[in-house]
């Protein structure tokens, strides 16, 4: 039905009113047409005769007379075929590159839906990435969401390029491996920086990437990440390969929806986020996984920017609450020149307890994570104590705690940005750094094991 | 047929004009898809109806058809076992029938309507029944006998009672007669609304524990059968981790978990995990008498705040069958926000930090429903509600975890720098509270030992003097306290990691039976009465740590399994030779100092200078 509406009856902000409308749907996608062309816009509330709709591209030169709105009569959709791996798409799921629409196997729905529980099968496999720290201590499962927690000024970009450079599935063919890059807010030199290091490792041809600029309009960036899970969904779940996303900056995602939600005037929750930013961040973790019978997996590392360091913003704080651990950033140590700067303590990843250990990494693995995070708490402890009365004055055991929280920093975490080591190299250098504490010392592992690997590295 | 259609749509939330058909509360359903909604407001000019799927393409002007009825739940054989959605939908069906994602609009029986069931008849024609009566049983799983109820409000005489035989949940199986003359149908399935408590003839004192196997909590905070606990904790502080291991090992008859809102493969693991692990009790996978609701965090918000109600009124309905039923509400806080949500939606007046006014008296209303019961047949029962709080960035002062702390008795606060340091359970000691103690202490001290309690308030106050002296270490370092507080600290080390510290992935350490937990705490302040008589005595402080006691007791956990925890005994004995040979040694060497005046025992002055 080719009904157009002209006129409206009030903007907004990012929304405008339009009165008199029949026959229209909730979330249904709407054209609204001037002089200079066409924008897309997005029904978010009905009321009577009135729809209020959000304009993806800004409301900036529509006026209330000139405008002519037409409702498309189905919900936003994105074209889908195999041949989006490698495209470049901007926010709204459009192709950026010059290359031409997309030739559409089949439309989806960029909401999703949920995975029934009862479809999903828990993530078992390790995704080896060859840095210590995360292969140890907070170890990548295929299917997990595991986000970066950073702030501003450090190396959060240089980590998220080496996982996705070094990523290796234990079990089996690289072919269908496939990276999804989404970028929310973000400069065009950082946009820029991910292409050229995906191009460098020859991930390119692999990637499909949706860009969001910081210049381009927030609505379309509240689309970016679902446009792109529906991608990576559709690559997994239809095209059986294993999907690695890769979404920065979630803060400024966070922060669009904010400015969205007060501009339809909703009462703000905390810091004047909105109400329902909980259910909107889960509506876009949740989306990773593996399904019963289908082939892929989604494996999501969101990056969000903590504002101020602060872990207990509502963003960094909602997001550790749906997602399945999560690596922190430290900017102590990321002062002291070590990289990876990753400060393990707050650091988890909830899914390795079923991923590691015999016939997945190592039979010590666990113990080696479980005694390293429980050694490397008593270090600043000695630290502080060192502090106050001087190292000299320190305990002969606390001073080899001193001595392990040195080797371990600039050893275990700081292996800089070209190095890659397999699983068994990092266990053998986190039983030789256990090795430099008294044996009593390590009451997480059973005699047993320490007999067997104490001093043995 | 009604002529009342959409008015408008914001959300999860539909309005509809000028009607008085609907009632407050009751279950309507909403547009051609016939997705599932609740009015939550009447007036003469509109009514509110907060819909549980997604409205997405929903039509201003498609129809809104009344049930009649409040949300309620399907209660009957088939609830065990099963996987549900917050509005008691069972997802396997649903898997089978739309596939993995889940659709809008499906409707689906929460209970298999094919099945047949092995129905013993026990009602006889011209018995007087009430509610609660029971009058049918029949083996819903190997380990769970269902027990067929009359329905709360109906009493009267059987009129006609069917033969033993194969029914399923909706063939009658009885007709009763009420006084007023009016012949009902009863059969296996019956329903009853959500949102209110099913009635019992009586509440009872509380005093037996909810038996869970975890030292922190079956020594240090007991949970009551048909109390109420909640566990807060930031995240990553293994709040599902407690649940988890409490759902698994804790010694009710039933268990309900509750994902409520929280993450997919969390509920997946839940599902896999309890498939394969074994009752203890009964050697049948755990999943027999577990029955999960799962609303994760990405479906509707609105059945997210359905689905602790439904939850806790499938608990309630096994409760009257006489069964000790313990529901896990994981997380209640994410509930809160659901309310939150529709509340903002309602554009209601909003009290603290957004949440509505009426948080706390739901919060109450839903914890009120934690009980030990007499039933209506007569029969003891219990609910034991444990709900895990999110608090927002850590912080306890917030409005869900203070109101919580209003109405539950036990409070298990999970720590940030505990779970940063791999303690597990990372139970704080200092925070933490359980108010059972008066209620329970009989219990322990009739069924597992007379000095129980008194261990217990010896370990606690041990603790709590650990933690003032770590003021001390933390500025001047440990190597300046006198012996004396030096063995309070290492036998409080021993505390925190040989019996708090739990390995819920070592076999030994799991679960631990409650006379085991007697044993170790025995052992632990017998050594540590033990040091504390020897360095009385004169002996050095590095003398008793050399012997490595200590260190043998933290690893005890590990190396005695639970179904000898006499083995304790032996250790005891170790620790009195040890204390005698030092005894001995000290005597000697003091005679010998006396002799030789100055010089100290070289023994002492190689190995460590802390001593002196």
């Amino acid at each position: 039905m080719a009904l157009e509406y002209l006129g409206l009856a009030d903007i907004t902000g990012p929304l405008v009113a339009i009165d008199g409308v029949k026959n229209v749907s909730f979330e249904e996608m709407v054209d609204i047409k001037m002089d200079g062309g066409v924008r897309s816009g997005r029904v978010v509330a009905l009321d009577g005769e009135r729809a209020v709709v959000q304009v993806f591209a800004g409301t900036n030169g529509l006026s209330l007379s000139k405008t002519h709105s037409r409702f498309l009569g189905k919900p936003m959709e994105m074209a889908l075929a195999p041949e989006i791996v490698g495209r470049i798409f901007n926010g709204a799921g459009q192709p950026i590159d010059g290359l031409g629409d997309v030739y559409a196997e089949r439309f989806s729905d960029i909401n999703g839906s949920a995975i029934n529980p009862v479809s999903r099968s828990y993530p078992r496999n390790y995704i080896r990435t060859g840095i210590s720290s995360i292969d140890t201590l907070i170890t990548l499962i295929r299917g997990q969401k595991l986000p970066i927690f950073s702030g501003s000024g450090m190396s959060h970009n240089k980590l998220a390029a080496q996982i996705v450079r070094q990523a290796k599935i234990s079990d089996e063919e690289g072919a269908s491996f496939g990276i999804v890059f989404c970028a929310m807010g973000v400069t065009k030199d950082v946009a820029d920086y991910f292409r050229r290091s995906f191009e460098e490792s020859g991930a390119l041809s692999r990637v499909t990437m949706f860009l969001n600029l910081s210049s381009d309009p927030i609505i379309e960036r509240i689309l970016t990440p679902r446009c792109a899970l529906t991608a990576a969904e559709y690559l997994a779940f239809e095209q059986n390969m294993h999907i690695l996303v890769v979404m920065t900056d979630m803060t400024s995602y966070a922060e669009a929806l904010r400015e969205f939600s007060s501009s339809k005037g909703e009462i703000p929750g905390r810091k004047g986020y909105p109400g329902y930013l909980y259910s909107d961040l889960a509506s876009l973790y949740e989306r990773a996984g593996v399904i019963k019978g289908r082939g892929g997996s989604v494996t999501q590392i969101p990056i969000l920017t903590m504002p101020n360091d602060d872990i207990t913003h509502p963003i960094p704080d909602l997001t550790g609450y749906i997602t399945e651990g999560q690596i922190v950033l430290d900017r102590y140590l990321d002062q002291q020149a070590v990289y990876p700067p990753i400060s393990v303590l707050p650091s988890l990843s909830r899914l390795m307890k079923d991923g590691i250990g015999e016939g997945y990494t190592r039979k010590d693995h666990s113990d080696v994570s479980n005694q390293l995070f429980a050694s490397y708490a008593k270090v600043s402890d000695a630290r502080g104590l060192a502090s106050v009365i001087g190292e000299e004055e320190l305990s002969p055991t606390d001073k080899r705690y001193l001595d392990f929280g040195n080797h371990f920093e600039h050893e275990f975490l700081g292996q800089g940005q070209s190095v890659e080591r397999t699983i068994e190299e990092s266990l053998d250098l986190g039983w030789r750094l256990l090795s430099i504490l008294p044996r009593e010392e390590l009451e997480r592992v059973d005699t047993k094991v320490l007999d067997e690997h104490y001093g043995k590295h | 047929m009604s002529n009342n259609v959409i008015h408008s749509i914001n959300g999860p939330v539909v309005t509809v004009q000028n009607t008085s058909d609907f009632s407050m509360m009751e279950m309507v359903y909403v547009g051609n898809a016939g997705l599932i909604g609740e009015v939550i407001s009447v007036n003469e000019k509109k009514t509110t109806i907060q819909v549980y799927e997604n409205t997405t393409g929903l039509y201003i002007g498609e129809p809104v058809n009344g049930s009649g009825a409040p949300l309620s739940a399907t209660l009957g054989p088939g609830i065990m076992q099963n996987i549900f959605d917050g509005i008691e939908r069972p997802l396997g069906e649903i898997a089978e029938k739309h596939g993995a994602f889940i659709a809008t609009g499906v409707k689906a029986d929460p209970l298999n309507k094919t099945k047949l069931w092995d129905v013993t008849i026990l009602a006889k024609v011209g018995d007087e029944v009430k509610g609660g009566t029971i009058i049918a049983t029949c083996p819903e799983t190997s380990i769970v006998t269902h027990k067929s109820m009359i329905p709360p409000t109906l009493s009267g005489v059987v009129t006609w009672a069917a033969e033993n035989g194969k029914y399923n949940v909706t063939q009658p199986i009885l007709k009763v007669k009420d006084d007023d003359g009016k012949e009902h149908e009863v059969c296996l399935a019956q329903k009853w609304p959500i949102r209110i408590p099913r009635p019992v003839a009586d509440h009872k004192v509380i005093n037996r524990p909810l038996i869970t196997g975890q030292r922190v909590i079956d020594t240090l905070f007991p949970i009551a059968k048909g109390g109420a606990a909640a566990i807060p904790g930031g995240f990553g502080t293994g709040k599902t981790m407690t649940q988890h291991q409490l759902a698994k090992w804790c010694d009710a008859d039933i268990i309900i978990y509750v994902g409520c809102g929280e993450r997919g493969n969390e509920m997946t693991d839940v599902l896999e995990e309890f498939q394969k692990l074994q009752d203890p009790k009964h050697n049948c996978p755990m999943m027999e008498r577990t029955s999960l609701i799962a609303n994760t965090s990405n479906m509707p918000v609105a059945a997210r705040e359905a689905s602790i109600y439904t939850g806790v009124t499938l608990a309630e309905y096994y409760r009257d069958m006489g069964y000790d039923v313990a529901m896990m509400a994981d997380s209640s806080s994410r509930w809160a926000e659901a309310l939150r949500e529709i509340s903002g939606r309602l554009e209601e007046m909003p009290a603290e930090e957004g949440f509505p006014a009426y948080l706390p008296s739901r919060l109450a209303a839903f914890y009120e429903r934690a009980g030990s019961v007499e039933t209506q047949n007569g029969l003891d029962g219990s609910v034991t509600l444990i709900g895990a709080v999110s608090p927002q960035g850590s912080d306890f002062s917030e409005p869900v975890t203070q109101n919580t702390k209003r109405f539950v008795r036990c409070f298990l606060a999970l720590d940030k720098s505990l779970a940063y340091a791999r303690h597990y359970p990372a139970i704080n000691w200092t925070i933490s509270y359980s108010e059972y103690y008066e209620d329970l202490d009989p219990y322990y001290i009739e069924n597992v030992g007379e000095d129980f309690c008194k261990l217990r308030g010896r370990m606690l106050s041990l603790l709590s003097e650990e933690n003032k002296l770590m003021e001390i270490v933390k500025l001047i370092g440990s190597d300046v306290l006198p012996d004396s507080q030096k063995i309070t600290l290492e036998a409080a080390r021993v505390i925190r990691v040989g019996f708090l510290q739990q390995n819920a992935f070592h076999q030994n350490d799991t679960f631990v039976p409650l006379e085991k937990q007697l044993w170790m705490m025995k052992a632990i302040m017998h050594l540590y009465d033990k040091a504390l008589y020897l360095i009385g005595a004169g002996v050095p402080m590095s003398a008793i740590s050399e012997k490595g006691m200590f260190d043998k007791l933290v690893k005890a956990k590990y190396e005695i399994p639970n179904d000898k925890p006499e083995m304790f005994g032996d250790y005891m004995k170790d620790i009195d030779d040890i204390a005698a040979a030092l005894l001995a040694a000290q005597k000697n060497s003091s005679s010998a100092a006396a002799a030789i005046l100055s010089a100290a025992e070289p023994e002492q002055e190689n190995t460590e200078e802390g001593a002196e």
